[in-house]
């Protein structure tokens, strides 16, 4: 899950890394009070969870109150990648003497974080390490000890950097590799780390993601920054459907029926498992097919469940006709997701022979699921007809979406 | 022969007393020439048994009742628990570990895989199904109760590797349908740091005189493909590869996860056009469809005995 920059700043700082002097404002005024106070030029500083902001006119400068208060009622109102901003960072313009970079990641390969460095701050670290490879320093650490200063002076060591500048950074980049690990981040960075004038060093800016899968053990930061459990904080915002698809899988906990995407084709998917739905998505669009939607069925879920998910894609607008396919199962039952599909066509005062494009489940309790199929008249097939094949197949049915 | 496991691999379930677990003790015990589960731990259960297989509280009263080292564990305790599990079992003398579990953060996961490697053992998964050895052995869920997994395995010359656990039987049924068996099937999770990547589970299978070629199932995100690519350039493989590639859609949707945990393009190297391209290059064929799998095994097979 992503954080906005004022939230990641609060996460540094929370760590003992300093930060420039800033506010978070979510109306002029607000932003007008936070420039009184700083009492010196500002930046405003649009708060989205999509990058390019710069480039969209996110980002102003500001040298009085006033001009703050007329630049965040610019910004407030400014959409950027579909994205409208949740307030404006107001933050002081500090001088820059250097503008460097310190970053952590995962190093899937090594299966260890990894420290970056450089002296290069304020663009693209990956630009930065194509282009100037000699400028970024790496080190990775282990995960079964804590990190410790030195292994941070020797990253920064690495490109060159000494002096008061490399004694002042070090414990700098230590402190974000602790926070990484503390918090369970997938990416903290933070870039600019500016030295000022005066030598020290500040976090203009910072980026962090958290796993998703760590949210119950971070429950307190999440609460002290005020994230609620129903931000799911992904690439884009949930849609209606895709909330409402969420619902389906959350009403009883037995199986998975959900993890619903929207999309804007007219054909709907019930589809699964994991892999099974990324291939046969694929199937389907190799095929000159539209799907209506993403999902996944697994784990064995109830006939409810299936129902639910089947409804949801069936009443979407646009949707002419569903195919029900998943790879082989061993867990889900076939009989079970058969029962579902066929309520769901029912109750909506469908044929189900005439809604289900194609059923491609084949796996445990086959024959069970295959005789109900054949007692509404729709079209199923076994393991011998290829994923791909049984997309095909409904695809051709359907005829392509103009 | 196989890789991993055989018919006289001995282990232990964790979280044997859960549903899930019960269903698959069942399944290990009716595979096959029938798995050694030779005991299970679930903290606070111990005497009673599931489907005959003793329950301890600890690995520790686990292995001292077997009388010897237990080669492996299957663990499926929850995500908050299964860090400790695991260390449990290695620092009882376990070598091999199967995670079953899913949604665990992936700091646990490094501390169970730097653990691992440090007491000399190895960690499939977790959010993995396990290993199967066609008519053989079976540890985990993988191909589901006994009569399902012996629909889609049958021995034979090809090794399996797979992101996907479903995919990793939907693959070895089209192969078995087509008269090319198994040798070893494994399923090695969909999370973004796993215990075993490709390229590790690749000297097993070169070792593994019955095993003639390689398939793996892939998706985007990570960079394990790339590892791989490298791993057979460096190595001059006797093996070829074939590859299916699922998630192609995703390119088009940066950020966004489908599938698995570690299922999500966040960089220029996680697209799946970019995966194909370094597997191409790297000489590993990735077929477009499933289907056609089977007759590239053939020909490369056919191709390498010709040399």
């Amino acid at each position: 899950m992503r954080f906005f920059e004022y939230e990641s700043r609060q996460i540094v700082a929370k760590a003992g890394i300093p930060v420039s002097r800033h506010g978070f404002a979510t109306t002029p005024e607000e932003a007008r009070r936070i420039a009184e106070e700083i009492a010196g030029p500002v930046v405003i500083k649009s708060q989205v969870l999509t990058g390019g902001r710069m480039k969209a006119g996110g980002v102003k400068f500001a040298d009085t109150p006033d001009e703050a208060a007329e630049h965040a009622a610019f910004v407030l109102q400014l959409e950027i990648n579909g994205h409208m901003p949740r307030g404006v960072l107001v933050d002081s313009r500090v001088s820059v003497k250097q503008e460097y970079y310190a970053g952590v990641v995962w190093d899937g390969i090594r299966k260890q974080p990894v420290m970056l460095f450089s002296d290069m701050g304020g663009i693209d670290i990956e630009e930065v390490a194509e282009t100037h490879p000699d400028h970024v320093g790496r080190g990775w650490f282990s995960n079964l000890t804590d990190v410790s200063d030195y292994q941070a002076k020797q990253v920064i060591a690495s490109i060159g950097v000494t002096g008061a500048a490399l004694t002042r950074a070090t414990p700098i980049l230590t402190r974000l590799a602790q926070l990484f690990v503390e918090r369970d981040m997938t990416l903290a960075e933070i870039n600019p780390l500016a030295q000022l004038e005066d030598g020290s060093f500040v976090a203009v800016d910072a980026h962090m993601d958290m796993e998703n899968e760590a949210r119950p053990r971070q429950k307190q930061l999440l609460k002290e920054l005020g994230v609620g459990d129903e931000e799911t904080r992904q690439a884009r915002e949930a849609t209606p459907f895709e909330l409402a698809g969420e619902a389906v899988d959350a009403a009883s906990h037995r199986g998975v029926a959900g993890n619903v995407t929207e999309f804007d084709g007219n054909l709907g998917l019930v589809i699964g498992a994991g892999g099974g739905s990324l291939t046969l998505f694929d199937a389907v669009r190799a095929h000159g097919g539209k799907p209506a939607n993403y999902c996944e069925i697994g784990g064995n879920p109830s006939v409810e469940k299936a129902c639910g998910l089947a409804k949801l894609v069936l009443q979407k607008p646009g949707v002419d006709k569903i195919a029900v396919m998943m790879s082989i199962v061993s867990n889900t039952r076939v009989d079970i997701v058969a029962r579902g599909v066929i309520k769901a066509c029912v109750e909506l005062g469908y044929d189900p022979g005439e809604k289900i494009a194609i059923f491609r489940i084949p796996g445990a309790w086959e024959d069970e699921g295959f005789k109900i199929l054949e007692r509404y008249g729709v079209e199923y097939c076994d393991r011998s007809v290829s994923m791909h094949e049984a997309a095909r197949r409904a695809v051709e049915k359907i005829g392509v979406a103009a | 022969m196989s890789i991993l496991i055989d018919a006289t691999t001995t282990f232990i379930v964790q979280g044997i007393t859960g549903r899930e677990a019960v269903n698959l003790t069942r399944e290990c015990l009716d595979y096959g020439e029938g798995a050694r589960v030779v005991g299970g731990v679930t903290p606070g259960r111990k005497g009673r048994e599931v489907h005959g297989v003793p329950v301890f509280d600890t690995v520790a009263q686990a292995v001292e009742h077997h009388g010897g080292p237990i080669d492996g564990s299957v663990v499926t305790v929850p995500p908050a628990f299964t860090k400790d599990a695991v260390l449990e079992a290695i620092a009882n003398g376990v070598k091999l570990v199967v995670i079953v579990t899913e949604r665990i953060p992936r700091r646990d996961v490094a501390v169970m895989v730097e653990f691992a490697r440090q007491h000399d053992a190895r960690i499939i998964g977790p959010n993995c199904l396990g290993i199967i050895v066609p008519d053989v052995i079976k540890m985990g869920g993988i191909g589901g109760p006994a009569r399902d997994a012996a629909k889609a395995y049958t021995p034979g010359p090809v090794g399996v590797i797979s992101r996907s656990g479903g995919m990793t039987t939907e693959m070895s049924s089209t192969l078995s349908a087509a008269g090319l068996g198994q040798s070893t099937a494994v399923s090695i999770g969909g999370d973004a740091i796993i215990g075993s990547s490709y390229a590790e589970l690749m000297p097993l299978f070169e070792a593994d005189e019955q095993t003639q070629a390689i398939v793996i199932y892939t998706e985007p995100g990570g960079r394990m493909e790339a590892e791989l690519a490298a791993w057979v350039t460096e190595h001059d493989s006797r093996l070829p590869i074939v590859a299916f590639m699922a998630g192609r859609f995703m390119d088009e949707m940066p950020g966004m996860s489908f599938g698995h945990a570690g299922t999500i393009v966040e960089g220029k190297a996680d697209t799946a056009a970019e995966k194909i391209a370094r597997l191409a290059e790297a000489g590993i064929v990735v077929a477009e469809e499933i289907s056609q799998i089977p007759e590239i095994v053939k020909s490369k097979i056919a191709e390498r005995s010709a040399v």
